[in-house]
């Protein structure tokens, strides 16, 4: 084993078992935490796969900006107004079947892509130039778009806060 | 090849950890001191000569301290929050470049741990992780005094993150890159980024006091209405992590600026003067210490010299002045840029 196939097991590890945390635990505090540590790993995974950018902007937006609200809401509705959150298991039928359904898709899907595999001395350094040149340029429109759209969630969500 | 990278890397963090470590261990020192200064008191001056062992009896006095935790507390997660509150104080360090390169065992080393090339973003991005040090610390401790010092950091940091982030904008305008080699690079003689971004630069000294919770904008502390704030039921050595964090986040957040705005390891026409390259070397890391411990003094001098502001004054400053500020700082440079580059 080499360096990266360890540094990707860590990582990979990390974000299968907290993963599995987030689903199984009854608390919802520790689903709420430990959602934090599978978008940590996944970071950790983007770096190994040279996506700095997104690596970052996965901690800065996710586990920096995401995951406060997350756990602002959980923790608010728990310990300060006594209302007991609990995960059940409900509908055990319907969701076997549905994850049954999404899982073979995922793996037909892992297993006939042609992964595109790069020799790691031919990468770029970084991938940061070539993704604002893209969103200037050829991706202009669906940028501004989804700029549009936040734009219209901010004024939505400040409209909603406002009191009179 | 690898082999040798993790190996000097290893040394590279050691080194730069124990100097952090016991940079913080002085600062206390240090902040105590000049309080006492400033106060007109006398100060710690008993441990050794003129107190300077005071730090190494703090530190046994803390390690010794029973560890109390909360019965109703929630113990893992009480546990992990001074845990997360340093580990992203010492991790920003690492792409913060202290020196050129140095000629040693006939090979180049570079005077910085990790040169990545998007280090803006890798501090921003962490500076955002920090806030869970202290929310999840204020949480778990099942105390309302913490709850509320908790609550408050989280929305002070959340909102002087943006301002932050913007005023860094118009450096990476004036640079090109985000890597911070190439921002000290670029403020090569006097073109250090605090003459050539003032407005950038006092933006983003703001927000740093408000991410680093020191006064003026200590409110998540603020003894007179939260006893401790968020560490009120901390006690031994998690306190002392807490304190650990709070310190070397200062002097992290004081090596950014210095980087950013104040010429980094640059010192003015070093090169004309015609020295060995081994004593340049080590002369632009002398140089990046000595303007670190100016900035920590003017951190410390600060908190000593203003009152700290009400929790209103301190969100209508980072919304209504900061930010704006901010931005109309990204659309001033963005215009200079377009008319002295055509």
């Amino acid at each position: 084993m080499n360096y990266y196939e360890i540094i990707f097991y860590v990582f990979a590890v990390l974000t299968v078992v907290s993963a599995g945390v987030v689903v199984f635990s009854r608390n919802i505090i520790y689903s709420a935490f430990a959602l934090l540590f599978t978008f940590t790993g996944v970071a950790g995974i983007y770096v190994l796969l040279n996506a700095d950018f997104i690596a970052i902007t996965q901690l800065l937006i996710y586990v920096g900006g995401i995951m406060i609200l997350l756990i602002f809401g959980v923790m608010l509705t728990t310990n300060v107004t006594n209302v007991e959150i609990t995960t059940q298991t409900l509908k055990a039928l319907p969701a076997t079947i549905v994850v049954a359904i999404v899982s073979a898709l995922l793996v037909s899907t892992m297993v006939s892509t042609k992964w595109a595999v790069k020799d790691p001395i031919s990468v770029e350094s970084t991938t940061i130039n070539q993704i604002g040149e893209l969103l200037l340029t050829k991706y202009l429109l669906p940028f501004e778009i989804a700029s549009i759209v936040l734009l219209i969630a901010m004024m939505g969500a400040a409209f909603l806060a406002r009191k009179n | 090849m690898i082999t040798e990278l993790i190996i000097t890397s290893t040394i590279k963090i050691t080194l730069v950890i124990i100097v952090i470590l016991t940079g913080v261990a002085y600062s206390v020192y240090a902040e105590r001191r000049i309080s006492a200064l400033i106060q007109n008191r006398i100060g710690p001056n008993r441990v050794g000569p003129a107190g300077l062992l005071q730090p190494i009896a703090d530190v046994l006095k803390l390690l010794l301290k029973e560890d109390i935790v909360p019965a109703k507390a929630t113990k893992p997660i009480h546990t992990l929050a001074p845990m997360i509150s340093i580990f992203v104080a010492l991790c920003t360090i690492a792409v913060v470049p202290f020196g050129d390169s140095i000629h040693l065992f006939s090979r180049d080393i570079r005077l910085q741990i990790a040169d990545v090339n998007i280090g803006i973003l890798y501090i921003l991005a962490l500076t955002s992780l920090g806030v869970y040090g202290i929310t999840l610390s204020g949480w778990s401790s099942n105390n309302k005094y913490s709850l509320f010092g908790g609550l408050r950091s989280s929305a002070q940091m959340i909102s002087y993150e943006l301002s932050m982030g913007l005023s860094v904008v118009g450096v990476i305008l004036m640079t090109g890159s985000l890597s911070l080699q190439d921002i000290v690079l670029h403020q090569f003689g006097w073109k250090w980024n605090i003459i050539l971004q003032p407005i950038g630069f006092i933006t983003f000294l703001v927000a740093a006091f408000a991410e680093t919770n020191r006064a003026p904008f200590d409110l998540p502390e603020a003894e007179p209405e939260l006893v401790g704030g968020y560490h009120t039921e901390y006690s031994s050595m998690k306190f002392a992590l807490f304190f650990l964090a709070e310190y070397a986040n200062m002097i992290v957040s004081s090596t950014v600026i210095v980087t950013l705005f104040l010429g980094g390891w640059q010192f003015p026409y070093l090169q004309t003067f015609g020295l060995p390259p081994l004593v340049v070397s080590l002369l632009q890391v002398f140089t990046f210490v000595i303007k670190v411990v100016a900035m920590i003094v003017f951190f410390i001098w600060v908190r000593w010299s203003i009152p700290r502001f009400r929790y209103d004054q301190l969100m209508n400053l980072g919304w209504k002045v900061m930010l704006p500020l901010a931005l109309a700082n990204i659309v001033i440079t963005a215009l200079l840029i377009a008319i002295f580059r055509s």
